[in-house]
């Protein structure tokens, strides 16, 4: 059950993106279609899971032992970007169809606070390495939730007609705040299933 | 361009949150005051300079394939740097600040004046972009932390200014981030790229 909250709380009440403020740019940038939103949620979540998978062992089996807490940062900026470029190789090479559906966004995803962001954070929670994979594909799932519902609504505004001065990003912040907003309207139901189901 | 213009021309031409909408994370995530926002625009500024001015030195001698995993070292270094010294000197600016300090590395204008600016250009140069695009990415912050945290609470830099009661709430919080950019940046377009 706990961790049935712990996914509901990391998609909708901190949702990634419009609660936490993590990957505002991919939001911006690659959320013009609803297809390009999807595919790039697809690639984040795959990311998102590996790198926490791989750095969560290296903090606690490599860093801490040496006590070496101070290099975290580097440390794991230098193995997302190594993981994102050797996830990239093995695709085109195993798995050609998902590449190309990928394809665009891998590169772009090195440079996607989300991944660090969601690395560090299961450290700060401390979690173990189970909870850690689940929080991170609910944070994916999160954001693949928000860029696609941003997408849906920023496609219908391509059409409509929009104040000279607002055009183009000041409208899509505001969209962006309206859906901001509209979650927030999740904020609490964690703390209240837990206390509905006596969870710490 | 003389080392004036290249400031300028940071400030206000390319100025990374409103021209170039670059660094959006800690732009929105911080600004819930206006010190919040001066701080996380300064330790930025920071790495920023640090950053430019040692590989616009090293750039010469990287090999052009492994750019930008040096890139990213340089500046992941730096913003250790920063990140131990603001936890021994200025611990409530980190506590504030929390995610967002290590998440400079990631933060698209250091690597996008790396890659744009401080490659092609000398260490004086390259010093007076990172001064630059740091000032403009400070003083954005600062107005669009002062904006919210007088919206939402009626106080500017903690003094109060309208009465105990006044504000609302929700700029304070996660939609008026995304509603108080949205329309600083309206203002900004209508003022200086007519």
């Amino acid at each position: 059950m706990s961790y049935i909250i712990m996914i509901i709380a990391a998609i909708f009440v901190n949702n990634i993106v419009l609660a936490q403020f993590l990957g505002i740019c991919p939001f911006l940038g690659v959320s013009k279609k609803v297809d390009t939103a999807a595919g790039m949620g697809m690639a984040v979540a795959f990311v998102m899971l590996l790198a926490t998978l791989v750095t969560w062992p290296i903090y606690y089996y490599v860093l801490v032992p040496y006590e070496l807490q101070f290099m975290q940062t580097i440390v794991y900026i230098l193995v997302i970007a190594a993981l994102v470029q050797m996830v990239e190789i093995i695709l085109k090479k195993s798995m050609p169809s998902l590449y190309s559906a990928l394809g665009v966004f891998l590169p772009l995803i090195t440079t996607n606070c989300t991944i660090l962001g969601v690395a560090i954070n299961v450290i700060n929670f401390e979690y173990s390495l189970l909870e850690s994979a689940v929080y991170a594909v609910a944070t994916a799932f999160g954001f693949s939730l928000a860029m696609i519902l941003f997408a849906g609504i920023r496609e219908q505004i391509e059409v409509s007609d929009v104040p000279k001065g607002m055009k183009g990003t000041p409208i899509a912040l505001l969209i962006a705040g309206l859906l901001a907003l509209a979650f927030m309207g999740f904020s609490g139901i964690d703390n209240t299933l837990k206390v509905m189901f006596n969870i710490g | 361009m003389s080392k004036l213009g290249i400031i300028i021309n940071g400030l206000i031409k390319e100025n990374p949150t409103f021209v170039l909408l670059l660094g959006m994370c800690p732009t929105l995530g911080t600004t819930s005051s206006a010190f919040n926002g001066m701080s996380m625009g300064l330790a930025t500024m920071v790495v920023l300079i640090l950053a430019n001015i040692v590989i616009s030195a090293i750039a010469r001698f990287i090999p052009d394939k492994v750019h930008i995993p040096c890139y990213i070292v340089v500046i992941a270094g730096f913003v250790t740097l920063v990140q131990l010294l603001l936890k021994a000197y200025f611990p409530e600016v980190d506590k504030s600040l929390g995610i967002f300090i290590p998440l400079i590395v990631v933060n698209c204008i250091v690597l996008g004046r790396a890659e744009s600016f401080a490659c092609k250009n000398g260490v004086i140069d390259s010093a007076c972009d990172g001064i630059g695009i740091g000032l403009g990415f400070t003083i954005a912050l600062t107005i669009l932390g002062a904006c919210r945290e007088f919206l939402g609470t009626g106080a500017i830099f903690g003094l109060n200014i309208m009465p105990e009661n006044y504000g609302a709430l929700t700029f304070v919080l996660a939609p008026g981030a995304f509603i108080t950019l949205a329309y600083l940046s309206a203002v900004f377009n209508k003022l200086f790229n007519k």
